[in-house]
């Protein structure tokens, strides 16, 4: 049954707890587990990606069934998959947060109209800013966001954080929670019907547990 | 210097012409041979007509010469409605159309997915539920069959349906709304959160993930009885070659709000993405003053043409 899907798999931090669920779902992780270079496993049933990639290959049909993040999810709202389970795990919080003491996001938007954030999820940040009334100038960065408002290319940052130590390091507080994110098993929308009875089988045991 | 075209619109030479010509002409042989007169309508329609659709993306324009409102046709479902409430104001039902036309949409420019699109397609005007149904379901099979698409199925469920089951379930109406926005935009885990929140999770749910042969159709139907009795009329009318292409799909819902009864669509293995899809939609013909039944379908020519080279090379 589930050897008829192909999976796309995310490296990175949902890798282990993604692994333990196909193990459950009695496909053989062994292999990548053991190998972090190669890309293919099981004649072409696993593939391992960026979680940011998972949608892609999923909404084109390279992959059956995928899991990726709800954050990945919402920075591309615009692919057509099927978001079919929340899976529970990779709880991570979508926040905006500034360098302690006085808001800087605060006083800019109270003093120039404007506050500038620092993102690598700029249509989450910009919706965000859209959703709650206010103007933002989004600065997309593609890593160490913490920077930006340290030495003020922006005076807050939207970033997904799990502990909050990387942002607690860098003297930042978190101002508002944007969203809860955490894993989704997602579906092409051709193979949700054409392999619908594998696909249901799946969703079955992942609910029940 | 190199001039480009705009995004999502491309050139078509030769050889690639060669065989969209081939995929056309099988079409429209299949059209012409059921009694569908091929016509063409403008390009371009008035924004007050083309809105009539309520679909996303429209490519608006301004005519400075007249101070009005334009926009480049969606689809060709609106304007063929706007020619028989004009053209055919008196005459006698049951009409029948088939166009090859291209439609403008601003999406995401994507495989199989241009902002020029080629469609083709028929409308049956005049012939309600179930025998148009039944017709322009055997037209559609026909037509692939002569494309040569070998392992196409469709999916075939009622746009009635979930409207039905959840004021069947006292959902109020402003949560009714959300909930069919996240069957639209394929979010089963929204879906699944206000469900529960409201105490109908195992309702909503098996509903909207029932996809299966006419089997599904026999599970006591409740507040959805007319869209199964619908579905089941239909299915006993289908020839069996294209009752075997048929998956029911209960969740099945199409993002435009003009359809009204039974809605389909087309997969193949060989693509990711829907090749075209269509359906009932019996109160459009009454927007422009001729309220006739009518169902209809759009094939997308691009993607039928990489599903034919997908299954070619297997």
């Amino acid at each position: 049954m589930i050897g008829d899907l192909r999976i796309a798999v995310p490296r990175g931090a949902l890798l282990g707890e993604t692994l333990d669920l196909l193990d459950r779902l009695g496909v053989d992780t062994a292999e990548v587990r053991s190998n972090d270079r190669k890309l293919l496993f099981d004649n072409g049933q696993l593939i391992t990606m960026r979680p940011s990639d998972v949608p892609t290959y999923v909404e084109a049909g390279a992959a059956d069934i995928g899991i990726t993040g709800k954050d990945v999810l919402m920075e591309q709202s615009e692919r057509n998959v099927y978001e079919l389970v929340d899976l529970g795990y990779g709880r991570c919080s979508m926040v905006l947060a500034s360098v302690e003491g006085d808001d800087a996001a605060s006083e800019a938007l109270r003093r120039l109209g404007v506050t500038r954030v620092a993102t690598k999820y700029p249509k989450t940040a910009a919706a965000y800013f859209e959703r709650t009334g206010r103007q933002a100038e989004i600065v997309e960065v593609k890593g160490s966001v913490e920077l930006a408002p340290l030495t003020g290319l922006a005076e807050a940052i939207v970033d997904l954080t799990a502990t909050g130590t990387t942002l607690r390091e860098n003297g930042l507080v978190v101002r508002e929670e944007i969203a809860v994110a955490t894993a989704r098993l997602i579906a092409n929308p051709v193979a949700h019907k054409l392999k619908a009875e594998a696909i249901d089988d799946v969703v079955g045991r992942l609910r029940a547990g | 210097m190199i001039h480009r075209t705009p995004s999502g619109t491309r050139d078509v030479l030769p050889d690639e012409m060669r065989e969209l010509r081939a995929i056309t002409a099988a079409l429209h042989g299949v059209f012409e041979g059921s009694g569908y007169g091929e016509l063409y309508t403008p390009a371009l329609e008035y924004e007050s007509v083309e809105r009539m659709a309520g679909g996303q993306g429209v490519y608006r324009m301004f005519d400075e010469t007249t101070g009005e409102m334009l926009a480049l046709r969606s689809d060709m479902t609106v304007p063929i409605a706007r020619v028989v409430g004009t053209r055919y104001a008196t005459a006698d039902p049951p009409l029948r159309f088939c166009y090859f036309a291209h439609a403008y949409r601003a999406v995401r420019p994507q495989r199989g997915q241009a902002r020029e699109f080629l469609q083709a397609g028929i409308e049956l005007v005049g012939s309600p539920a179930p025998q148009g149904t039944v017709e322009a379901l055997t037209v559609l099979c026909r037509a692939l069959d002569a494309a040569g698409l070998r392992d196409y199925r469709v999916g075939l469920g009622d746009a009635s349906l979930f409207p039905a089951l959840l004021a069947g379930l006292d959902v109020p109406e402003e949560t009714r709304a959300r909930m069919l926005r996240e069957l639209v935009d394929r979010d089963y885990v929204g879906l699944e959160r206000e469900a529960s929140q409201l105490g109908v999770r195992d309702e909503v749910l098996r509903v909207a993930q029932t996809r299966g042969g006419p089997e599904v159709l026999e599970a006591p139907p409740g507040p959805v009885a007319d869209a199964f009795e619908g579905l089941r009329a239909m299915h006993a009318l289908l020839d069996p070659d294209v009752a075997s292409r048929v998956i029911f799909d209960l969740g099945l819902i199409r993002d435009l709000d003009y359809y009204t009864g039974a809605v389909f669509e087309v997969y193949d293995p060989a693509l990711g993405a829907p090749i075209g899809g269509g359906g009932r939609y019996d109160d459009l013909l009454g927007r422009f003053g001729r309220p006739l039944p009518a169902v209809g379908f759009a094939l997308g020519i691009d993607r039928l043409h990489i599903a034919l080279t997908g299954e070619e090379r297997g």
